[in-house]
């Protein structure tokens, strides 16, 4: 690793939960090696806030390896920045260059309220899946693992939907605020298992119940959603769910 | 050795066998129209608290579940990569749940209790059934069945998996059952919350503090049992492979309590993480150790060489693990790898810009079997070391270096989970029980799962059903004011220390210490420097801090203020504990106990116990308990790889 660093001017949203209206404000960003992560470049800058007794940009973050959906925000006016899947807490300062302004805000969606700076809540997504994101199934009983087998196809394209990390990105790009990407991951998951196929008309309808009523807007087949999933997940997803919910519908 | 009362493990008689089944028939039920008369509060949503909370709440228990992070999907459990064990001998290449007990108990180099062992591996059967059932989209073979692999040099193909996020798989499967509960109304989830205080009334856990991590604010809650899944202390050693907030303090503040911390300095070390970049590296990233299936690890034979590796000839290398363990080579368990390529670090011999680094080269493996194998195995990994460092492995070889990865100690619990504070229940890696000295590759998951899905369900209900509780109302309880009074004291402390340092600051300084001195070799002399070096550090702490902002607000600079304090607390008890175990196992390595082969060296005439401490007051020496450990089913073995 040769390592070198670079100098970076931000422009940070601060905004408190009770204030009406944030800004953007400038900061320095000095001496950024190239190897570290961009929330370790905005650690830099809050470690060098702190020292100067000033209040640090609050953001979300845990994993920080791309896995547990936390992080995110807007960079330069991309969901979790310009590397194509992505997150925020995966892309790397080399992909910056010396003296660059870089914008950052966080998500804006009428479902995502605003905490503080660069946090948002996003647990109108927790909601969509305790309507029905779920095969009901208790503990026990359950039958031999074996007993059913799945080709193997079909499990791989269920996980890879399951792959969706929760993160919110694709509300967050959408210019209508939808979340339709989000929940058809999650419906065809489990709809594409024979696991699943029980709940699956009930599961589906309750999900689109309650996106709605979270006040996500309608998908219009903008696809930038897929283009800004860090999990590459696939707008046929989208797809499988109107078939879905369709089939729901009219049975 | 004299019979600690507390620490009874309250195994159950008959042969190992039956003892679960038998235990199960003899405990006492909780009526079904009882049950909803319980609360239940269950700290942690990670595979442990999640599975125990949805699994609960199916019983039609009551359940509050709290978790530190925006969302309980976001749990650490969600970063395992590599799979999870269960002795289901699919491929019918001899496995049983004997020798998944078995290798369990040899792999902790037996300083784990055969009981609890055995159990975990009757149930790993279940939990694959169980995991199927909830739509958990594991590999499958062309046939459409299960596929396994082997793992962590396990000699059999026992290790479920999901690509290489088979953590976030299951995490999904149990936080869905949660959440399945949540709309039933059996499950009331409080996110953004952190454990501040466990309130004891009456000598029984009764409830919790905690603080609104959006608001600031104190809220008290309050059940008839407390169970805590939060998680394993790797952070105490500031760099790890662990989620930022992992954290000690839920646990570290029931000890204070008076539930008893079991085994605190085994700790695991990972050989093959992505090496560090500089001082404001913030965590480490995990590559799985089958890398080292093909590839081949070594370091330039003159120390200080500066060459470009591929600018090293042949000669000038050297491939320290094959030459020192010829039979295993680069297949050496996780400890032994980690400790040599330290050495070599040591010896000035590490490669890259901090010279913390080994080669983990694939150049013989490409050119043996093909690019196109190699990427097939592990392009993913392969991605994601270029993502992260911007080099491209398949031209130059990986630089790799040990992170701290997993906690084996954790709170003493007795074969029901519980602590010794009644109704303080403990859950997977939070507590110390199934791993001993070290933890087997794939054996968390399963371990996590085990005790949420299919322990703690039977167990609590026994407490319950035997325990007679008095009404608690946390607005007007002594016990619950006194509580919030101390943590508000607290707060206010760290915020009105005002001095230069910032918390990472220290973080940093006290990761370093016990890197040095209680990593992953260890002797007497590095040890009693660290714990002045530790207590010096805490001193300074508390008169040169400086945490910005309010405790009324969300302030992530508070947090962590909080978290490290509890952190510079428990560094002192870790290296006690290392201290006072003079022996080898396991992970823990004293550089005064080793074979003629460099291996720990138990001591089972002294030390085949758990060391479980109790706290006895701020800048106390803790008293310490042994509950010592009988092996009536095994034989004591002295591993060897040469
Ligand atoms: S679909 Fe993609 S962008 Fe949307 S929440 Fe899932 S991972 Fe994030
Ligand atoms: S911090 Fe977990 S995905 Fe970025």
């Amino acid at each position: 690793m040769i390592s070198k660093t670079i100098n970076l001017t931000l422009k940070v949203w601060r905004q408190n939960r009770e204030e009406k209206k944030g800004r953007l404000e400038n900061y320095h960003a000095k001496d950024i090696s190239v190897d570290m992560s961009f929330l370790e470049m905005i650690d830099v800058v809050n470690e060098d806030l702190t020292k100067n007794r000033k209040e640090p940009i609050a953001f979300d973050h845990d994993c920080r390896e791309g896995i547990c959906g936390m992080c995110g925000a807007v960079i330069n006016g991309r969901v979790h920045g310009h590397e194509k899947e992505t997150t925020l807490c995966q892309l790397h300062m080399r992909h910056f260059s010396d003296g660059d302004t870089i914008v950052i805000e966080p998500w804006r969606s009428r479902a995502f309220p605003l905490i503080k700076d660069l946090v948002v809540d996003r647990s109108a997504l927790d909601r969509i899946i305790a309507a029905g994101g779920y095969i009901s199934v208790n503990t026990g009983g359950a039958p031999d693992a074996n007993g059913l087998p799945i080709a193997r196809e079909v499990a791989e394209t269920a996980f890879n939907a399951a792959a969706c990390i929760g993160c919110g990105a694709c509300v967050a790009a959408c210019p209508n605020a939808s979340a339709m990407l989000f929940v058809s991951a999650k419906v065809s998951h489990l709809a594409l298992l024979p696991q699943g196929r029980p709940e699956a008309a009930k599961r589906v309808q309750a999900m689109v119940r309650l996106m709605d009523e979270c006040g996500f807007g309608n998908c219009s087949n903008e696809t930038e959603c897929e283009a800004e999933c860090p999990k590459g997940i696939s707008i046929l997803n989208i797809a499988w769910l109107n078939r879905e919910f369709l089939k729901a519908e009219f049975s | 050795m004299k019979a600690d009362t507390k620490l009874d493990a309250k195994i159950p008689a008959g042969p190992l066998e039956e003892k679960w089944d038998r235990y199960r028939f003899d405990l006492k039920l909780v009526n079904p129209a009882n049950k909803k008369k319980f609360e239940i509060i269950v700290v942690g949503t990670g595979l442990a608290g999640a599975s125990a909370a949805a699994t609960l709440a199916e019983l039609g228990y009551h359940v509050k579940n709290f978790c530190i992070q925006d969302s309980p999907r976001r749990a650490h459990s969600i970063a395992a990569q590599g799979g999870i064990n269960a002795a289901k001998n699919y491929a019918n290449d001899g496995d049983s749940v004997w020798r998944l007990f078995y290798d369990t108990i040899k792999g902790g180099d037996f300083r784990a209790r055969e009981a609890n062992v055995y159990r975990l591996a009757q149930i790993s059967n279940h939990i694959i059934d169980h995991c199927v059932a909830q739509g958990i989209p594991f590999a499958r073979d062309y046939g459409g069945f299960l596929d396994n692999r082997s793992f962590g040099g396990a000699q059999v193909s026992r290790t479920f998996y999901a690509k290489g996020q088979t953590g976030q798989q299951l995490l999904i499967g149990a936080y869905s059952a949660l959440m399945r509960q949540v709309s039933n109304g059996m499950v009331k989830l409080f996110p953004r919350r952190e454990m501040m205080d466990l309130v004891i009334v009456d000598g029984k856990a009764r409830g919790i503090v905690v603080r609104n991590l959006i608001t600031g604010e104190m809220e008290t809650y309050d059940a008839h049992a407390v169970v805590l899944a939060t998680g394993g202390y790797g952070n105490v050693f500031n760099l790890s492979t662990n989620a930022m907030a992992s954290n000690v303090t839920a646990a570290f503040r029931a000890y204070k309590k008076g539930a008893y911390f079991a085994n605190p300095c085994f700790t695991q070390i990972h050989p093959t993480c992505i090496p560090v970049h500089g001082t404001f590296q913030s965590k480490l990233t995990l590559m799985s150790e089958s890398l080292r299936n093909d590839g081949r690890v070594w370091v330039p034979k003159k120390p200080g060489d500066k060459r470009l590796p591929g600018d090293i000839p042949e000669s000038e290398r050297d491939y320290f693990l094959e030459n020192k363990y010829p039979s295993f080579g680069n297949l050496v368990p996780r400890d032994v790898a980690s400790r040599n390529a330290k050495e070599q670090c040591d010896k000035g011999k590490g490669v890259g810009e901090t010279g913390l680094a080994v080669y983990l080269d694939f150049e013989d493996a490409i050119k043996q079997v093909g690019e196109n194998v190699i990427a097939g195995k592990y392009g993913n990994l392969f991605e994601m070391y270029k993502k992260i460092t911007g080099e491209n492995p398949y031209r130059a070889p990986m630089m790799i270096f040990p992170a701290v990865h997993y906690t084996m100690g954790g709170l003493w619990v007795d074969y029901n989970l519980m602590s010794t504070i009644p109704g303080l229940f403990v859950l997977g890696e939070a507590n110390f029980s199934d791993h001993g000295a070290n933890r087997l590759g794939a054996s968390a998951l399963m371990q996590g799962l085990a005790d949420g899905y299919f322990v703690i369900p039977y167990t609590i209900g026994g407490y319950l059903a035997q325990t007679s509780f008095s009404n608690v109302n946390p607005s007007i309880s002594s016990e619950f004011k006194q509580s919030v009074k101390q943590i508000h004291e607290k707060v206010e402390k760290l915020l009105s220390v005002n001095g230069k340092r910032t918390v990472s600051e220290f973080h940093r300084e006290l990761g370093l210490i016990l890197w040095e001195h209680c990593g992953m070799s260890r002797n007497e002399e590095g040890l009693s420097k660290s714990l002045s070096m530790v207590n010096n550090l805490r001193h300074e702490y508390w008169e040169n801090v400086y945490v910005p902002g309010t405790g009324k607000d969300f302030n992530q600079s508070l947090e962590n203020a909080g978290r490290v304090a509890d952190f510079l607390e428990f560094g002192e008890l870790m290296i006690n504990d290392a201290l006072a175990r003079k022996e080898s196992c396991g992970c823990h390595f004293n550089t005064a106990f080793q074979t003629e082969e460099n291996e720990a060296k138990r001591d089972d005439e002294n030390f085949c116990h758990v060391a479980a401490w109790e706290y006895t007051g701020d800048a106390q020496k803790p008293n310490s308990h042994k509950e010592s450990l009988s092996f009536e089913n095994v034989e004591l073995s002295q591993r060897s790889y040469k």
